[in-house]
């Protein structure tokens, strides 16, 4: 135990090989277009990160993550979609200079809900808060009554197929099933090109950094803690004290705002946003790449998320039938067999032989990663 | 918006979309029942139920394909045999996964979601292989075809009021065998205390084992009924899995009669809900509506304020 | 009841109080006092309500009817985390503590500073909590412990750790709910003497079945039976109370 205020050695060495990783390696070894692709998982771990605040720290399963990341990417998306429906680049239309999926609904003018995206700054501000409050309403809803586990599980669930069937079913408005296709430019800037994906991606990285940086913060602050804490015994947090529904309230908030943040960077990088994001199967699916990576591991989401879309996109190109046979028995095998993921068998295995190798060349043992006792403990149920 | 109509004619609309709903309600119930149990009393969350409904379904599929090719002479009775192999299929295949995977994970409560969710994956993709991917329906038995003339003006289709009749028969057998056998006696006190129950001499383990093969067995026989009005397809079950588990939860998980009520106001909130508006919106209202009513009542419909 | 007759500002006043689960009245109609720095012991037969009037009081369960006043607060309308806040501790029956947190963490938390979201995140481990940590540690006979992961504790560490958290919390009454039960002897002397030394300058309110124990440390005993109290007093009165022996200690 230490009083390390944000990391501890080990865990800043840890951030800084995934950095060196994604910053160097990756574009070094990968052409744009795998580049790019490795951009569209990295959407995706911005979700597991959060999954790692909400469920491994916190011990709240939501599986509506998916609402929050599709909230995120429409938010994006409705402003990259105007841009590319200036009254120039639609004068075909019957309607010229609103979205071209409101033209074929017969809708003539633009909703009111559209026009604040308008604004890069306002939709920025939309990114956030949108999903925030949210999380908030359902959160403060829920765990003000002390629903959880379970039951909040299914809620949420229930959430993300309300979303889904409203985004289809109000197709005037959302762009239905197809979503929102054919973004184009940035503020002018066209972010088709190689080379614009090529920034996208390194600011991608920089943005997961920055949440990697809040994650690591939130955990080794008192408030981590608690959160361990409450997992572990919610009433005796309540009797020494606590509001615990606001805490719950806090990282369900934390999770629902990163993954808006992921959806945003996916419609930036993936150049779309479709319904296929925001339902229960991709919302579960979110939950899997954190528990590959080890729910209680801030970078092992991080991994998790690439290892799983990766196994993903080799499989079902040459295997689409066996993919999903691996990813059921891959929630099986994790569940039954890894219940702490990649960091898990990183911390039991890996870890004490590198420390083994570490001592014997140094009488002294290495400093610093006994702070992991809280990561390498019991599963978190 | 009701000019165009006389006054006898809206009535017999109203009677028939009432019908409509109660046939949705029949399967939501006899999806719920099988739910109810595993969930209500075994406290599992069984991702995969729609799957196990799904096997039902793809049996009574193949039964009536056999009776048609080598027992012609009796087609019209095959449904029955049918029912009975569906119950089978899933209640085997149900205990044989709490045999190598939920009997692992009772104290892990959200982790049993994850991995029947996995095995739900698993189960989709082998119907699909063997199967096909696209839908397949069963050939009804004459009987079954053709609609029951009640007045001048309304008329119900016959393979809606059997599936009625079948979900109040199923219905009261569980009911009998939870609340009135011995062994639904058993079930509910190795629910209330395993330790206990264990200690007075229940084999808790095989207690568990047939509660959770009966469940899934009921979700065959609910599978096996959805035949009867709707085709089948690898991803069918999926479709179902949320709207039952907020049946169940919405009636008050350990409720049998707060499942039916709940059942009940759910479809005929829907089905009369899609008479003013599209299909969809009126699924997310009714949605809206229960997930609303649960966070102001959590603990669903019907509960007991008990002594912790 | 009281008309006319000013009573003295007690520290807790219980009054009318009333819980019902499904018309089984676990609580039934009781009132009671306690005053500043008194030591009050709750003992009755098996299914009394003992644990259920110290769950009501901290709010772990809500009353049917009645009031709980607590320095003037009116306890029955607020929340458990506020009910700390006001002063009031509570010890379960069963060592409630963090198992995945180090015994450091647990004292740690249970610190009466940074109880907000926010107050949490910027919570820094200064040297007045580090130096209260310590001090208590020291009491519950854990100081060489601090970095050791709770769940390794044994059972009578884990009470001890339980007691120390209440203490970190510094609360004005104090609720113990059977805290020698499940102990060795030696532990159970270590812990009279324990408990000796805390529970100075507060009140007291404890549940148990020790009568020695009891006899030690009570200044008034309650003797609840079925939701309602038998008989009120000193130990001695209460021993020689033909009603209580007939009930309880008779047995």
């Amino acid at each position: 135990m230490t009083n390390a205020r944000f990391a501890t050695r080990s865990e800043l060495i840890g951030i800084l090989v995934l950095a060196v990783f994604l910053v160097v390696i990756l574009p070094l070894c990968l052409d744009v277009f795998r580049l790019n692709l490795v951009a569209k998982y990295l959407t995706y771990a911005f979700v597991a990160l959060g999954l790692v605040i909400c469920w491994g720290y916190g011990g709240i399963l939501s599986l509506g993550q998916g609402v929050f990341f599709g909230l995120g990417g429409y938010c994006m998306a409705m402003f990259l979609k105007l841009e590319a429906s200036s009254v120039e680049n639609t004068k075909i239309q019957s309607t010229p200079g609103i979205p071209d999926f409101m033209d074929w609904n017969q809708i003539t003018a633009l909703p009111m809900f559209w026009k604040p995206f308008h604004s890069l700054t306002l939709t920025i501000i939309a990114v956030i808060l949108v999903p925030g409050i949210f999380a908030l309403i359902i959160g403060a809803a829920m765990f003000k009554r002390r629903v959880g586990g379970t039951y909040f599980a299914i809620i949420t669930q229930a959430v993300a197929a309300i979303l889904t069937i409203l985004i289809v079913g109000q197709q005037g408005y959302t762009g239905g099933i197809n979503g929102m296709t054919d973004l184009r430019t940035l503020k002018g800037w066209d972010i088709r090109p190689d080379h614009a994906k090529i920034v996208l991606y390194f600011f991608e990285v920089a943005c997961l950094f920055g949440c990697i940086f809040i994650a690591q913060f939130i955990r080794h602050s008192k408030l981590g803690r608690i959160l361990v804490a409450m997992r572990d015994k919610e009433d005796r947090v309540r009797f020494s004290g606590y509001s615990v529904a606001n805490f719950k309230i806090f990282a369900f908030c934390v999770a629902a705002v990163f993954a808006a943040i992921g959806g945003a960077m996916f419609a930036l990088n993936v150049g779309f946003m479709s319904p296929s994001f925001v339902g229960i199967v991709p919302s579960i699916e979110m939950v899997i790449y954190t528990a590959v990576g080890g729910r209680l591991s801030i970078l092992g989401a991080v991994y998790g998320t690439l290892l799983v879309n990766f196994a993903k996109t080799s499989l079902s190109e040459s295997f689409p039938e066996l993919w999903l046979f691996g990813l059921g028995g891959l929630f099986i095998a994790v569940v039954l067999a890894f219940p702490n993921g990649l960091a898990g068998i990183w911390q039991d295995h890996v870890q004490p032989r590198i420390d083994r190798l570490l001592s014997s060349r140094k009488p002294k043992p290495a400093a610093g990663w006994t702070d992991n006792s809280v990561a390498d403990g019991a599963p978190a149920e | 918006m009701f000019g165009d109509y006389s006054l006898g004619d809206l009535g017999s609309i109203f009677v028939m979309q009432g019908f409509a709903g109660l046939i949705l309600f029949s399967v939501y119930v006899l999806m719920a029942l099988g739910l109810a149990i595993i969930f209500g009393q075994m406290g599992v969350i069984n991702m995969a139920h729609g799957e196990f409904m799904i096997l039902g379904a793809y049996v009574t599929w193949m039964t009536s394909n056999l009776f048609q090719t080598y027992l012609p002479g009796l087609f019209a009775g095959y449904f029955f045999l049918a029912m009975i192999l569906a119950f089978l299929a899933s209640g085997a295949l149900g205990m044989l996964v709490e045999w190598g995977l939920i009997r692992h994970l009772y104290k892990r409560p959200l982790d049993t979601l994850l991995a029947t969710w996995g095995l739900s994956l698993i189960l989709q993709q082998a119907y699909r292989s063997i199967f096909g991917a696209r839908e397949v329906g069963v050939e009804l038995p004459p009987w079954m075809l053709g609609s029951l003339k009640v007045t001048d003006s309304i008329e119900v289709p016959i393979n809606g009021v059997f599936v009625m009749c079948l979900t109040v028969l199923i219905t009261i057998v569980v009911a009998y065998v939870m609340y009135k056998s011995r062994w639904g006696r058993q079930v509910r006190a190795v629910v209330q205390n395993r330790i206990m129950a264990g200690a007075v001499g229940i084999n808790t383990e095989k207690v568990d084992r047939y509660t959770f093969g009966l469940g899934c067995g009921i979700a065959g026989i609910a599978g096996s009924a959805f035949t009867m009005i709707g085709s089948t397809g690898p991803t069918s079950g999926q479709l179902y899995i949320v709207d039952t588990f907020l049946v169940v939860v919405f009636g008050g998980a350990a409720s049998l009669l707060g499942t039916i009520a709940s059942a009940f106001s759910i479809s005929q909130t829907q089905s009369t809900l899609e008479f003013f508006m599209s299909g969809s919106m009126a699924k997310v209202l009714t949605l809206l509506a229960v997930v609303g009513i649960l966070m102001l009542r959590p603990q669903g419909l019907f509960a007991l304020k008990v002594r912790k | 009841m009281l008309v006319g007759h000013q009573p003295k500002e007690f520290l807790l006043a219980v009054e009318g109080l009333t819980v019902s689960f499904d018309g089984f009245k676990a609580v039934n109609d009781l009132s009671f006092y306690v005053e500043e720095n008194e030591i009050r012991v709750i003992i009755g037969p098996n299914g009394a309500g003992k644990t259920t009037v110290l769950d009501l009081i901290c709010g772990k369960t809500k009353a049917t009817s009645g009031s709980i006043q607590f320095r003037g607060k009116e306890l029955t309308k607020l929340k458990e985390n506020q009910i700390v806040q006001a002063g009031v501790g509570r010890k379960f029956q069963t060592p409630s503590i963090y198992d995945d947190l180090t015994v450091f963490e647990n004292l740690e938390i249970s610190f009466p500073r940074g109880r907000t979201v926010f107050g949490s995140l910027t919570f820094t481990r200064d040297a007045v909590v580090r130096d209260r940590v310590h001090e208590v540690a020291e009491m519950i006979f854990l100081k060489d412990r601090l970095n050791m992961s709770a769940e390794l504790l044994s059972h009578g560490q884990k009470q001890w750790l339980e007691i120390g958290m209440l203490l970190i919390q510094d609360p004005d009454l104090l609720m113990l709910d059977e805290p020698v039960a499940g102990m060795s002897v030696s532990e159970r002397v270590k812990t009279a003497e324990l408990l000796n030394r805390i529970i100075k300058d507060r009140s007291v309110l404890v549940i148990e079945h020790d009568m020695k124990f009891v006899e030690d440390i009570a200044h008034k005993v309650t003797v609840l039976h079925q939701g309602q109290i038998l008989s009120e007093g000193t130990m001695e009165k209460v021993q020689n109370d033909p009603k209580v022996i007939e009930v309880y200690l008779g047995h």
